[in-house]
C-alpha cells in the first residue's frame, strides 16, 4: 500500500486511461454487460482515489507530483490542492453514482453495437476531465480539455437513435468547442512567450512583474474567452441546449454535472493562481464583463427556460442561469462571493445530476421528455416525479436543500459587496426557477393523464436508487453543509489571499 | 515603426491566418467548410508557437559539442501533441458530417435548419407532442 | 417526559399520522380515525407544555450549525404557545368537520388531502416553536408548499390558477423580500436569534430601519398586507375545511405570528417606538383594514367574504404590532386567538351550508336560516365575536387593541378601528339577515323542501367553535396572563 499511496495523483488520472483501450478489448466477444461493470469498477476506483486525495489535502498539505520525477517546473507537474480536489471528488463521485444508472438507460438509447465503444468513449472523458483538474501545467490542461472534449463529441453523436439532431448538436459543439480549446491555448502560448513558463504557479510568480505587458493582457482575453465558450458563459452558450437536450441520458447527467464545473474551475485557477485579483485588468473583467454577463445570463436563461415544452431543454437552459449564479460569484471576488461559486459547483452538480437523471427515467420509460407526454405522469412513476420535484426545490434554493447554502453564500456575497440591487436580482431570478419547476409540477400532477398505448410503469430499482442517492445528498449537504463550506472558504481564503 | 512591423512579420501572417479561418467557420454553410476554416484557424495557432521558439541563427537542438545557438524545443514539441489533437478533431468532425449526410441527406446548414423546422412543425401539427 | 421530548414530539405527531394515513389509505375508516387520533395526541402534547410555561419554564433545543449561526433551533415562548394551541386544538375540530365535508362531499383523492395536512399542521408547529428566524422560515415555505396541494386539490383549471396565484405570491414574497431582510439581518448582526429586546438596536442605521421593516412586512405575504392579499381569496378555491383551518387559523396566524415575532424578538418593540420606523406600517395596515373590509361588503360569494374579512381582520394584529407597545402586542396575541375561532366558525358554517345546499352565493342564500338553525347559530354567534361586541371573544382582542391606539395617542387609529367595526356589521350580519329574515329564494330553488341541516359531522364542530367564542370571552385572561411576559 505505501507503494501505490505517493503515486495516486498520477493513478487518478492513469487508470482511466489505460482502462480505455482495455475497455475495447471487450469487443470481441460482445461482452457489452462486461464492460459496462468494467466501467463501474474504473470509476469506483477513481472515486476512492478521489476521497483519498482529499483527505490527504485537507489533514495534511497540498501535493505535488513530478510525473516522471521530471522536477517543476521543467517537467508536468501534478499538484492537488483543496479546489482541484473537490473537482476530482465531484466528476469521479457523479460518475460512481451515475454508472449504475447507466446500464438500463445506455441498453435503451444507444445502438447495442455501439455500447463498449460508448463506455469507451466515457472513460476518455473522464480522463480528461479528471486530467484537467489534476494537472498544474497549462498546456497539459489544453491536452486534456481535448480529450475529454473529443469524447464528448462521440458520446453526445450517439444519441442519434432517439433524435438524428444529436449529429448536428455534436457538431456544433464540436465547432464552437475546438474554437473555445483554440483561443485558450493561444492564450497559453502567448503566456509562454513572455514567461518562458508554462506550470501555473511558476506563471503566478513571473507574471508579477509584468501587470504593464500587453501580451499578458492579450493573453488573459483568449484565455478568458476560451474558457467562457467552453463553460457556456452567456452568450457563448448556444452549444449547450442542443448538446444537453439530444446526447444520451446518461451523458447528459455526466456533462451537465461535470464538464461545465471542469471549465469554471479552470478558469477560477487563471483568474485567482495565476493572475489574481490585484491585477488592474483582472478586476476591470470582473466588474465590467464577468458581473454584467452573469446577470443577463442568470435571466436569459431562465426567461427561455420557462418556454421550453422539453424537460431536458428546459433544464438547459436553467444551467446556462446557473452558470451565471457562479461567475456572479467569481465576478464579486470577496470570501463569501467566491464561496458561493464554489460550493455552487459542487451543489449544481447534485441538483442537475438528480434532475436529468430523473428525467433518464423518464426517457427509459416514455421515450421522451416533452412535458406534453408527462401528463398525470406522478400516478405511474411517483418515485420519479417526487425526486424530480426534490430537485426541482434545491434548483429554486428552498431552505434545507444544497441550493439554498450556495444561495445564502452568493446573496452574503453581493451584499458585502455593497451590489444592494444585484442581491434583489439573485431572488429575482430565483422565482423565474419556481415558474418553471411549477410549470413541470403542473403537468405531472394536477393534469389529468393521457392515454398511453401501453401502462407506463415506474422505473426499475437499478436507476432509481443512484437517483435517490443524488436527492438524498441534495438535502444531506443542505442540511449539513459543514465539509462543503470548509472546503469552499478555504479555497476562497487560498485564492484571494494569493492574489492580495 | 515599420521596422517593427517587418521584424515581427510572422505575427502579421499568423493574425491573417487567424482571422481567415474564423470567417470561413462563421461565414460558410457547407458542414465541411466549417472544418477546413477550424484547420486553418488551428494552423495559425501552430505557426505561433512554432515561430516563437525560433532563436535567430540557432539550429535544432541536437548536442554536437560545439557551442551553438539552438531554437527552443519545447514550442515544438508542445505543437506536436496540438497537430496530432487537431487532427482528431478534424476527423471526428468529418466522421460526423458523413452521419450527418446518412441522415439529412444534405450538408448545407440552411438545408439542415429547414429541415429540422419543418420536423418541429410536423411534431406541433401532430399533436404527439 | 421531559420538555424536549415533548416539543419535538409536537412536531413529529402529525408527520407520525401522515405515515399512518398512507398506510390506510385503502381503508377509509380507519385512516379518518388516523387523522383523529394523531389530532388528539398532539392536542394533549401541546397542552402538557402549557403549564410549564406558564409556570415560567423555557423549552430550548438546538440541533447542529447549518451555517454559522445558523442553526435548527426550537424555543417555545408564550406568543408560539398560544399559536400551538390553536393550531393543534382546533385541528382536533376541523378533522371531524373535514370528515364530514369530505364524505358528504364525495372528493377525490382524499388520503392525499389528509396527508398534506398533517404535514401543514406540522410545519405550523415548527413555526410556533421556532428559536431562529431561519428556523422559522424553513418551515414557513415548508407550510407554504405543504399547503399547495390542499389549494389545488379539485385540480380544475380554477383550482390550478388558484393555486398559481397562491404559491407565485407566497413564494415570491418570501424569497424576494423575506429571504433578503433575514439575509441582510444576518449580515450586520451576525445572528437570527429571537432575543427579548430585539437584535437590531445600535446595528443598524435607523434610517434603513423602515425599508428593513418593509421587506419583512411584505416579505410576510401570509399576513396578507396589501398589495401582497390576493393569495387568500384565490385560496378559496380549495375544499373548505382547508379554507377553515389553514386559512383562517394555520397559514394566516403563522402569517401575523410572524409579523409579531420579527417585531418583538427582531426589531425589540422599544426600539421600534423609539425610532418610529413603524409609522409607514400603521397606515398601510390601515388602509388594508378598511380597503378590505369595503371590498368584503361587494363580494356576493360567501367564502370570499370571509376572505376578505380575513385580510381586514389579520391588519388589526398587524396594526397592533405596528402600535409598537405592549398593549398593542397583547391585542394583537390575543386577536389571533379570538379571530382564530371566530373565523373557524363561519368557514364550518360556510362549509356546511354548501354540503348541504351546493350553494356559495350570499344571494342565493336567502331564508336559508330558517331551513339550517344550527348552522345559522353558529354563524351569528362567529360574527358576532369577529365585529367585537359581547359577550363574545373578540371583544378582548379588539378592547386592548383600542387601548394600544389610546396609549400612543393614535386617534387616527381609533377612528379606523370604529369605522371598520361597522364595516364588519354590515357584511357579516346581512348575511345573518338574510338567512333568518329573508323570504326563501323559491325561484332559484326547485325543491326548497329538501334542504336541511348537514351531516352530524359538519354541523357539530362549527356549534362547538361558536361555544368558544362565548367560553373565550370569560377565559381572555388567562391568554392575556400567558403571553403577558413577553411585553414585560
Amino acid at each position: 500500500m505505501n507503494f501505490i499511496l505517493p503515486h495516486l495523483p498520477v493513478l487518478q488520472v492513469a487508470i482511466p486511461l489505460i482502462a480505455a483501450p482495455v475497455c475495447v478489448l471487450f469487443t470481441f466477444g460482445g461482452h457489452r454487460k462486461l464492460a459496462w461493470l468494467f466501467t463501474l469498477a474504473i470509476s469506483w476506483v477513481c472515486f476512492l482515489i478521489a476521497v483519498a486525495l482529499l483527505s490527504r489535502v485537507l489533514l495534511d498539505t497540498d501535493i505535488s507530483y513530478a510525473i516522471g520525477n521530471w522536477p517543476p517546473p521543467f517537467g508536468i507537474e501534478y499538484r492537488v490542492d483543496p479546489i482541484n480536489a473537490f473537482v476530482l471528488l465531484i466528476i469521479s463521485g457523479i460518475s460512481a453514482i451515475a454508472l449504475p444508472f447507466a446500464r438500463l438507460s445506455v441498453e435503451k438509447e444507444i445502438e447495442t453495437d455501439r455500447h463498449i465503444l460508448f463506455y469507451t468513449s466515457y472513460l476518455l472523458c473522464l480522463t480528461g476531465l479528471l486530467g484537467v483538474t489534476i494537472t498544474g501545467d497549462a498546456f497539459n490542461i489544453f491536452v486534456f480539455l481535448e480529450i475529454s472534449s473529443l469524447s464528448t463529441y462521440v458520446l453526445i453523436a450517439t444519441g442519434v437513435r432517439q433524435n438524428r439532431r444529436a449529429l448536428t448538436a455534436a457538431y456544433n459543439y464540436l465547432i464552437l468547442g475546438t474554437i473555445g480549446a483554440t483561443f485558450f491555448v493561444i492564450g497559453i502560448g502567448l503566456l509562454y512567450m513572455v514567461t518562458g513558463t508554462l506550470n501555473i504557479g511558476d506563471l503566478a510568480e513571473r507574471l508579477q512583474p509584468l501587470s504593464d505587458n500587453r501580451v499578458v493582457h492579450a493573453a488573459f482575453a483568449f484565455i478568458v474567452i476560451g474558457m467562457g465558450l467552453k463553460l457556456a458563459l452567456f452568450p457563448m452558450h448556444v452549444w449547450l441546449p442542443n448538446a444537453y437536450t439530444y446526447a444520451p441520458s446518461l451523458v447528459t447527467v455526466f456533462l451537465a454535472a461535470t464538464s461545465t464545473k471542469v471549465s469554471v474551475y479552470v478558469l477560477l485557477r487563471f483568474l485567482f493562481t495565476a493572475f489574481g485579483p490585484s491585477y488592474d485588468f483582472v478586476t476591470l473583467t470582473f466588474e465590467f464583463v464577468l458581473l454584467p454577463l452573469a446577470i443577463v445570463a442568470m435571466f436569459a436563461g431562465s426567461l427561455t427556460a420557462i418556454f421550453q415544452t422539453n424537460a431536458k431543454r428546459l433544464f438547459a437552459y436553467s444551467s446556462v442561469a446557473q452558470l451565471g449564479y457562479m461567475m456572479l460569484g467569481v465576478s464579486l471576488s470577496n470570501i463569501p462571493g467566491l464561496m458561493a461559486t464554489i460550493l455552487h459547483i459542487f451543489n449544481h452538480a447534485l441538483m442537475k445530476g438528480a434532475l436529468f437523471m430523473a428525467l433518464g427515467c423518464v426517457m427509459y420509460r416514455l421515450g421522451t421528455v416533452s412535458l406534453g407526454s408527462m401528463k398525470g405522469l406522478s400516478r405511474s412513476m411517483p418515485w420519479t416525479m417526487g425526486a424530480l420535484i426534490l430537485g426541482g426545490l434545491s434548483l429554486i434554493g428552498v431552505p434545507g436543500t444544497v441550493g439554498f447554502i450556495s444561495k445564502w453564500h452568493l446573496i452574503l456575497g453581493t451584499l458585502e459587496a455593497g451590489y444592494w440591487p444585484i442581491a434583489i436580482l439573485i431572488v429575482g431570478s430565483s422565482l423565474l426557477a419556481v415558474i418553471y419547476i411549477w410549470k413541470i409540477v403542473e403537468v405531472a400532477y394536477l393534469e389529468k393523464g393521457i392515454n398511453r398505448e401501453e401502462i407506463v410503469k415506474e422505473a426499475p430499482i437499478s436507476m432509481l436508487a443512484p437517483l435517490w442517492v443524488l436527492v438524498i445528498l441534495n438535502f444531506y449537504f443542505g442540511i449539513d453543509a459543514d465539509l462543503t463550506t470548509w472546503v469552499a472558504r478555504n479555497v476562497a481564503e487560498t485564492f484571494l489571499g494569493a492574489g492580495a | 515603426m515599420i521596422d517593427a512591423l517587418i521584424s515581427h512579420y510572422n505575427y502579421w501572417l499568423i493574425i491573417i491566418l487567424m482571422m481567415l479561418g474564423l470567417y470561413v467557420v462563421v461565414s460558410r454553410g457547407n458542414l465541411v467548410k466549417k472544418i477546413v476554416g477550424l484547420n486553418i484557424f488551428q494552423t495559425s495557432v501552430f505557426l505561433l508557437y512554432i515561430s516563437l521558439g525560433k532563436v535567430t541563427g540557432g539550429t535544432a537542438p541536437i548536442l554536437t559539442g560545439k557551442p551553438e545557438a539552438f531554437s527552443n524545443p519545447l514550442p515544438h514539441v508542445l505543437i506536436l501533441t496540438a497537430i496530432v489533437v487537431g487532427i482528431a478533431t478534424t476527423s471526428l468532425g468529418l466522421a460526423l458530417v458523413v452521419r450527418i449526410r446518412e441522415s439529412y441527406g444534405t450538408i448545407e446548414e440552411d438545408d439542415i435548419l429547414i429541415a429540422e423546422r419543418s420536423e418541429d412543425a410536423s411534431k406541433i401539427n401532430g399533436g404527439s407532442g | 417526559m421531559s420538555n424536549q421530548s415533548v416539543l419535538i414530539l409536537s412536531i413529529l405527531i402529525p408527520l407520525i399520522g401522515g405515515i399512518g394515513i398512507s398506510f390506510l389509505r385503502t381503508a377509509p375508516n380507519l385512516r379518518e380515525a388516523c387523522t383523529l387520533v394523531s389530532s388528539i395526541v398532539l392536542a394533549f402534547v401541546v397542552y402538557s407544555l402549557l403549564p410549564r410555561i406558564l409556570s415560567g419554564e423555557t423549552v430550548n433545543i438546538t440541533f447542529r450549525e447549518i451555517l454559522p449561526g445558523l442553526a435548527l433551533e426550537f424555543n417555545v415562548e408564550p406568543l408560539g404557545m398560544l399559536f400551538a394551541c390553536l393550531a393543534s386544538g382546533l385541528w382536533i375540530i376541523n378533522s371531524l368537520y373535514s370528515i364530514g365535508y369530505m364524505r358528504g362531499n364525495q372528493e377525490e383523492n382524499q388520503t392525499r388531502f389528509y396527508i398534506y395536512f398533517t404535514i401543514a399542521i406540522s410545519s405550523s408547529m415548527g413555526i410556533a416553536f421556532a428559536g431562529n428566524m431561519f428556523t422559522l422560515f424553513i418551515f414557513y415555505e415548508i407550510l407554504t408548499l405543504s399547503t399547495y396541494p390542499l389549494v389545488a386539490h379539485k385540480q380544475n383549471s380554477d383550482a390550478r390558477s388558484g393555486a398559481r396565484i397562491y404559491l407565485g405570491l407566497l413564494i415570491g414574497t418570501s424569497i424576494g423580500f423575506q429571504l433578503v431582510a433575514i439575509i441582510w439581518t444576518y449580515l450586520i448582526t451576525g445572528t437570527l436569534d429571537f432575543t427579548p429586546a430585539g437584535i437590531l438596536k445600535g446595528k443598524i442605521d435607523p434610517t434603513l430601519l423602515p425599508i428593513l421593516l418593509a421587506l419583512y412586512m411584505f416579505g410576510i405575504g401570509k399576513a396578507a398586507l396589501m398589495p401582497f392579499h390576493r393569495w387568500l381569496p384565490s385560496a378559496m378555491v380549495a375544499p373548505t375545511p382547508v379554507s377553515a383551518l389553514l386559512h383562517a387559523v394555520a397559514v394566516v396566524k403563522a402569517g401575523v405570528f410572524t409579523v409579531l415575532k420579527v417585531v418583538i424578538y427582531i426589531f425589540g418593540i422599544e426600539f421600534l417606538s423609539e425610532t418610529g420606523a413603524s409609522t409607514w406600517l400603521i397606515w398601510v395596515a390601515s388602509f388594508t383594514l378598511i380597503a378590505a373590509s369595503i371590498v368584503a361588503i361587494m363580494k356576493d360569494n360567501l367564502k370570499a367574504v370571509l376572505a376578505y374579512s380575513t385580510i381586514s381582520q389579520l391588519s388589526y394584529i398587524v396594526l397592533g404590532a405596528a402600535l409598537a407597545n405592549s398593549l398593542g402586542i397583547l391585542g394583537g396575541g390575543l386577536h389571533m386567538a379570538t379571530h382564530a375561532i371566530g373565523k373557524i366558525t363561519l368557514f364550518m358554517c360556510a362549509g356546511a351550508i354548501y354540503v348541504a345546499t351546493h350553494k356559495t352565493e350570499i344571494s342565493e342564500m336567502t331564508g336559508l336560516g330558517r331551513k339550517m338553525p344550527f348552522t345559522y347559530a353558529a354563524f351569528t354567534i362567529g360574527s358576532l365575536s369577529i365585529i367585537g361586541l359581547p359577550p363574545f371573544a373578540g371583544t378582548w382582542s379588539k378592547w386592548y387593541l383600542a387601548l394600544a391606539a389610546v396609549d400612543t395617542s393614535s386617534w387616527l387609529v381609533i377612528g379606523v378601528y370604529m369605522l371598520s367595526s361597522l364595516l364588519n356589521v354590515w357584511y357579516l350580519l346581512s348575511i345573518v339577515a338574510k338567512g333568518f329574515f329573508a323570504p326563501s329564494s323559491e325561484i332559484n330553488d326547485p325543491s326548497p323542501e329538501t334542504i336541511k341541516e348537514a351531516p352530524l359531522l359538519c354541523v357539530l364542530p362549527p356549534c362547538l367553535t361558536a361555544l368558544g367564542c362565548i367560553a373565550l370571552f370569560f377565559f381572555a385572561e388567562g391568554i392575556v396572563d400567558l403571553l403577558r411576559p413577553i411585553v414585560n
